[in-house]
């Protein structure tokens, strides 16, 4: 379900405490710059600069001896095959962020572009440390792969005297997958999803209601000034124009005022037939919902018929009626 | 009656809110506290505003600010497309309609969560949740998704109040499906409907029935709009409009006005009536066909009571024995076999029906043409009106 207004705002502010951070301590690769890691680089990219490769030729060069390719900057911090793991409890604040978004539905993640910058080549025995901050989070976008957050972070390289030899910006996008109930059932090797009701929009107009709902009761919309009780809800009172507006939790008391049975046609989701009511609660308020735990063909208008909060098998909750024993 | 706008309407209140860059609260509610405080400004109540006009691009139905504001009903209401150059054409839509006695207070509204919702300078962006998505939830989760269900619901408790059976919706199905026979035009040409058949066919949404319900047709209609004087010198005797109203009720929604309100019945369509008929200067009596907005059988008894050709509750005694047949019914109706049986094209080839009647071209003419009434859709903000002839 996407969130609600109030809960990407809540959502935005957790994310803005997060930019400046460096995402731990600065980190020291494995390894020293060795000459057998850079010719497997050279190898792999099939680069075959003599800089890098020939001794002798490098002697002469105007470099005076090997340097590492500066693309390799940051494969000297590099965790290695470790990186495939992934992790259970995020271990820094990148990952804390990311998991972040992740259990708010931001679930995708896609890098999407990276620079860097050299300040000075590394030779075979210099030590590289990296130390990276989450530099910035954009507002919330939409793209093709769904909506979501980029997240730019700055990398500073410095060798074994503390000086910077370089520099890297990774962008990363964490989204909300535009796909995700039927790639969530492919990636799980299941059956597919099978859909559920039709859910409502979540605003500011009725979030509350329905998380009110979610809390186990059926609200009804109160005016503070007047008292006077609304349903559906509304955003200004029509008795007074108050905006002052709260609710009372409903004893779920009521008559069926009409019914109908819906047969056809039959979407997907939904148990037929249906049988939808407008109910006259006790308060004095009128609510749709269905009446349910009876026969279709007993339901009649006048019948009394008390509230309570179905839930169905993915979660989402909602108040239905059953006839009063 | 004016024949021009200039000094015909003055604008005498305006309200705003805040502008921000993230309202934190809905469209809707920035509507109507800019509506609330314009009616204050102005020194009006609440319940004179009887007038709106805004964008096609407005999310906020005039109906739901209506219940917000607690302005009650409505005699005219109308959107302007094309965005920004909306924002004059809502004044002409105001000015004619207090110039010509529509409506005494139009409000115009324009309301928008621009920064923090929809953004134009991003596309279309992010879930954006409207009023008008708002609205429908309140039914989708619970299953009433289909224009069948809603209308159920006012015809189960209409059948418990009056008495109407299902023999009674199908004399409205019948006599429409015969005038359908006789019309090339009509997806039902040539191809009766008989009282068995009706009743065998399966329940869309009790107490509705398949052949209560309209069809889904491909098509297209149009009507050209002109003065009598010009009408005149134009190739056909024309159809002139002789009274023709709009109208929304108190505690309006869009085909589901559930709450606060006698649902057996229809407020707005009954404001239409009393304007549209004291407009035209002519009552029930006078009108000799009618067009009736059938998109399911019950909606054609609610209107007959709301128009005044019977006492509420007294639609399915109206309709017995052929009341609605061209052939000799006392008041010939949907004589191109309606929505039920000629096409469903929202009401827009009733226009034309209505037309052919007062020309005296329906494949099922009545003999008496003199006014034919015509009305548009039942459960929704809407209208009527009377044809009759070029003096």
């Amino acid at each position: 379900m996407p969130l609600t207004p109030e809960q990407k705002k809540e959502l935005e502010a957790q994310l803005e405490t997060f930019v400046g951070k460096p995402i731990g301590p600065a980190k020291a690769g494995r390894d020293a710059v060795n000459e057998p890691m850079i010719r497997s680089w050279c190898d792999a990219m099939g680069d075959a600069n003599p800089a890098y490769l020939d001794p002798a030729a490098a002697k002469d060069s105007v470099h005076g001896g090997i340097v590492a390719p500066p693309a390799m900057l940051q494969a000297w911090t590099m965790i290695g095959w470790d990186m495939h793991r992934g992790y259970d409890e995020p271990t820094n604040e990148e990952q804390r962020l990311h998991k972040l978004l992740t259990d708010n539905g931001y679930t995708g993640v896609v890098g999407t572009n990276t620079a860097q910058g050299y300040t000075r080549y590394l030779r075979p025995g210099d030590t590289v440390t990296a130390e990276t901050v989450i530099e910035s989070i954009s507002e919330e976008k939409a793209t093709a792969l769904g909506i979501g957050y980029f997240i730019v972070t700055r990398t500073t390289f410095s060798d074994q005297d503390a000086e910077e030899v370089g520099w890297m910006t990774f962008r990363v996008l964490k989204y909300i997958p535009a796909q995700q109930p039927q790639a969530a059932a492919s990636d799980a090797g299941g059956a597919p999803a099978v859909p559920g009701r039709i859910r409502p929009p979540m605003g500011h107009d009725n979030a509350w209601w329905w998380n009110a709902v979610a809390d186990g009761i059926l609200p009804i919309q109160t005016c503070n000034a007047c008292g006077a009780h609304h349903h559906p809800p509304r955003p200004m009172c029509g008795e007074c124009r108050s905006m002052d507006l709260g609710f009372i939790e409903s004893t779920g008391q009521g008559t069926v005022h009409t019914f109908t049975v819906i047969r056809h046609p039959q979407f997907p989701g939904y148990d037929f037939p249906i049988l939808a009511a407008l109910i006259d609660l006790e308060e004095g308020v009128r609510i749709v919902s269905n009446v349910v735990g009876c026969d279709p063909g007993d339901v009649h208008i006048g019948m009394a018929v008390e509230a309570f909060i179905h839930e169905d098998e993915d979660g989402f909750k909602l108040p239905l009626f059953r006839p009063v024993k | 009656m004016p024949t021009s706008l200039r000094n015909e309407a003055a604008i005498v209140g305006i309200g705003q809110t805040a502008y921000t860059k993230n309202s934190g609260v809905s469209e809707l509610a920035l509507a109507v506290e800019a509506v609330s405080k314009a009616i204050d400004d102005a020194g009006l109540d609440p319940e004179q505003i009887d007038g709106y006009t805004s964008f096609t691009l407005d999310t906020n139905d005039e109906v739901d600010i209506a219940r917000a504001v607690g302005t009650g009903e409505a005699t005219f209401y109308s959107r302007i497309g094309y965005g920004g150059g909306a924002a004059i054409g809502v004044m002409h839509q105001a000015v004619m309609a207090v110039a010509t006695g529509q409506a005494k207070y139009v409000v115009v509204y324009r309301a928008l969560n621009g920064r923090s919702g929809q953004r134009y300078s991003a596309g279309i962006s992010g879930d954006i949740v409207t009023a008008d998505l708002i609205h429908w939830s309140w039914y989708m989760p619970w299953g009433l998704m289909t224009p069948a269900s809603w209308v159920a619901m006012f015809t189960q408790r209409y059948m418990h109040e009056t008495g109407c059976k299902a023999e009674d919706l199908a004399e409205v199905a019948l006599t429409t499906r015969d005038h359908a026979v006789n019309n090339p035009d009509a997806f039902f040409y040539q191809r009766p409907l008989t009282l068995e058949d009706y009743m065998e066919a399966r329940w869309i949404a009790e107490p509705l029935r398949l052949y209560d319900c309209c069809q889904e047709t491909d098509g297209g209609v149009a009507c050209i709009v002109t003065t009598p004087e010009r009408a005149r010198d134009l190739k056909h005797p024309a159809a002139v409009v002789r009274g023709v109203a709009q109208a929304f009720g108190a505690d309006q929604e869009q085909m589901t006005s559930f709450y606060n309100r006698d649902i057996a019945r229809l407020p707005e369509m009954e404001l239409v009536a009393r304007n549209m008929w004291a407009t035209a200067g002519l009552g029930p009596e006078d009108i000799d066909a009618a067009v009736i907005y059938d998109a399911f059988t019950s909606i054609v008894l609610f209107q007959l009571e709301a128009f005044g050709f019977c006492g509420f509750g007294e639609g399915k005694d109206f309709v017995k024995d052929g009341a609605l047949s061209a052939k000799g019914g006392r008041l010939p109706a949907n004589t191109h076999g309606g929505q039920l049986s000629e096409a469903y094209l929202h009401g827009v080839n009733g226009i034309a029906e209505g037309v052919r009647l007062i020309r005296g071209t329906s494949t099922n003419q009545p003999e008496k043409n003199d006014h034919v009434l015509v009305t548009a859709g039942v459960g929704v903000p809407t209208a009527g009106m009377v044809l009759g002839k070029l003096d």
